[in-house]
């Protein structure tokens, strides 16, 4: 399996992929204009929650994933809803990503009874289950385990292991260094089960860099130790993240054991809220003008133009409609109503005393 | 007669013959002198794919199990000492007892989390701590401790089958208790209210797991000597439910509370606390008495150890003095 070792280096170089990512004849332009489109959505959506949290209209923490939104769009595609992928703090990408309505992670995050979770859990307690998201929560390792659950649960649902469905977790590269991540790696691949195993290495775990945290920044080595088919791709590239997406989650459902996805990427905003300067020293400060260049947006628009397949018209049209329909939303989640009183209470258990 | 590991025993084979969506994961599981008789012969009946032995990750197993409840299993996790179940608290307490509140109510983990106590023996500070208080203090975690040989099995296939997380926690010192079973109950774990073992009037002990037969047993002996002594199994420890202790309060006019755990902050304290909150004090005719551990870690030599835990001795004089008009303040 390519380990993408040859260009390991390239990958942490923030001078490098700043170009328009290759687009060539076996993707399907419309496909890949649906997929700039929901990533403009996510990014637009993203943008709006960043302006309400400096205005102070939003108060729960919420954590931007802004300049990754290529990860959860390349892999989505290879999604489908009887899957079952967990997230994290900064999931509002991972679940949108699904095709869950931008309306209801606005009222989540403004703490509505319209939420995503009746308004119960905010930015980092994120449920769709229709779509396959079966939660986010901010312990940054957590939910790793309970993916490789969902992954047991799929092998007892189809025990001929064929056509699998798969557990999925998002999780960063500070939660490689916890114990429940080397705990569930160990445990999948011990059982052979299908979850793939996505890391978003944005180099930071809120303000400290990767380097400051590990003696290396390839977090993957830990799934080779675990002997776990690993890809390492640059992760502000939809197409290279779709393709590896593909071979992993195919692998996956065919029965044969967890993967490891690793994504080099950058956040552009802090570990919390809108501001870019926040937590942050001075090395990323420097880095990110030369981040934002490789950005997973605009690399895609100019990939699409060069093959003549998105004019400059087109384009803004997308930002146009996007954005009316992220404003809609908001109006429509800032409206709703806030849980009632009882529900305080009601939804500490399910059976009723 | 069948025992308390027996009645352990029936309850898991009941429910892995009835529920498909059941199945146990746990260390030990494939060599279970790890848990007594509790769980004999279960992964030859059942096979190793639904009788689950793992590596040694408490806190992944746990992920583990809580996962698969998301999806449509009723796992049970087994962790043959509570000491090493502490290495799942994130998975227990800011994972599955938060999970169906902080979503919205939409989905709950229909997981079992069996934590047993295993104590004495020179086994020391590491291997011996019950610590269902720590727990019980967890909105949407239901602690379940049952004491007799009949609600071991009824009440491992409640939590089993509740939609809820259940902490399921059961002591080893309970495992030879015998009793006579009757037909499996399945009244839902949510309906489960604390029972009266042994009705009298002059004084109400209250216990939980083990220390519910220490009260039993000492009932028995202050009988002989002429004090009729009730006792209250409280079998579910979170939601705590107090109207049954409160009417027989009510009546006796004396309440002892034994805890096998500590007394800081604990199920004792609480028992006491809400007791007394709600009743006229005048009505009682002495202060309200817990026996609890000693503040210290439990110790391994077994000269401290006869001291470190209460025996049906210690609460048959704690009664006495109680009864007799002792310790008044």
């Amino acid at each position: 399996m390519s380990l993408d070792k040859d260009r390991l280096d390239e990958l942490f170089d923030a001078h490098r992929f700043h170009d328009a990512i290759e687009i060539d004849s076996t993707e399907p332009i419309d496909r890949l204009l649906e997929e700039l489109r929901m990533m403009v959505r996510i990014r637009k959506a993203e943008e709006k929650i960043g302006d309400m949290v400096a205005e102070g209209r939003v108060k729960c923490p919420c954590h931007l994933a802004i300049g990754q939104e290529a990860i959860p769009v390349g892999i989505s595609r290879y999604l489908r809803s009887s899957d079952r992928v967990f997230g994290t703090h900064r999931s509002h990408g991972h679940f949108l990503a699904l095709g869950a309505p931008v309306e209801t992670l606005f009222a989540e995050v403004l703490g509505k009874a319209t939420g995503c979770s009746k308004g119960m859990g905010g930015s980092m307690h994120l449920f769709d289950q229709g779509r396959g998201f079966v939660g986010s929560v901010p312990i940054v390792s957590a939910t790793i385990s309970l993916s490789v659950g969902a992954a047991l649960a799929a092998t007892f649902d189809r025990p001929t292991r064929d056509n699998l469905d798969l557990g999925l977790c998002y999780f960063g590269d500070g939660a490689t260094e916890e114990g429940a991540f080397h705990e569930s790696l160990n445990f999948a691949a011990n059982f052979k089960l299908p979850v793939l195993f996505v890391c978003e290495n944005n180099l930071f775990s809120s303000h400290l860099h990767i380097r400051e945290r590990q003696p290396a920044d390839r977090t993957s080595r830990f799934a080779e130790a675990n002997k776990i088919a690993v890809r390492l791709v640059e992760g502000n590239d939809l197409v290279a993240v779709a393709r590896a997406s593909e071979q992993l989650i195919g692998s996956i459902r065919r029965g044969e054991g967890p993967a490891y996805l690793e994504v080099i990427t950058y956040r552009w905003r802090g570990h919390v809220g809108p501001r870019e300067d926040i937590d942050v020293g001075l090395q990323r400060k420097d880095d990110l003008s030369l981040w934002k260049k490789r950005d997973p947006v605009d690399r895609l628009v100019r990939g699409l133009a060069r093959v003549g397949a998105l004019s400059d018209r087109a384009f803004q049209m997308i930002l146009t409609e996007v954005q009316r329909e992220i404003d809609e939303a908001w109006m429509r989640a800032d409206q709703a109503p806030y849980p009632e009183s009882s529900s305080l209470l009601e939804m500490v258990y399910q059976e009723v005393d | 007669m069948p025992s308390y590991a027996d009645g352990l025993r029936e309850g898991f084979n009941y429910l892995m013959e009835n529920y498909r969506e059941v199945f146990v994961i746990g260390q030990g599981l494939w060599s279970p002198w790890y848990v007594g008789s509790s769980m004999t012969d279960l992964d030859k009946k059942f096979g190793k794919a639904r009788v689950i032995d793992t590596p040694v990750c408490e806190a992944a197993t746990t992920g583990v199990a809580i996962g698969a409840s998301l999806c449509g299993y009723r796992p049970i996790v087994v962790h043959p000492r509570m000491d090493f179940m502490i290495l799942a608290t994130d998975q227990i307490v800011n994972q599955a007892a938060k999970w169906n509140h902080m979503l919205g109510g939409q989905m709950s983990p229909r997981v079992t989390i069996r934590g047993i106590v295993n104590r004495g023996g020179e086994q020391g500070a590491q291997h011996s701590q019950a610590l269902h208080s720590w727990y019980a203090h967890i909105p949407g975690l239901r602690v379940v401790m049952p004491a007799t040989p009949v609600d071991a099995r009824n009440l491992l296939i409640a939590s089993t089958l509740c939609d809820d997380p259940v902490l399921f926690i059961d002591d080893r010192w309970c495992y030879e208790w015998e009793a006579p079973f009757g037909p499996i109950d399945l009244t839902p774990l949510s309906k489960i209210e604390p029972q009266v073992l042994i009705e009298g009037q002059d004084i109400t002990l209250v216990g939980a797991s083990y220390s519910t037969k220490l009260c039993y047993d000492a009932a028995q002996t202050v009988g002989k000597m002429g004090i009729s002594a009730e006792v209250i199994d409280l079998r579910v420890v979170n939601p705590l439910k107090l109207d049954r202790v409160l009417k027989s309060v009510s009546k006796t006019g004396r309440l002892l509370v034994v805890d096998g755990s500590w007394e800081n902050c604990g199920l004792a304290g609480e028992v006491i606390a809400q007791i007394c909150q709600r009743m006229p004090l005048e009505e009682l005719k002495c202060n309200p008495q817990r026996m609890t551990l000693p503040s210290a870690p439990a110790p391994t030599s077994k000269y401290l150890e006869q001291q470190y835990y209460p025996k049906e001795k210690d609460v048959v004089d704690r009664v006495k003095e109680m009864v007799a008009g002792g310790r008044k303040q």
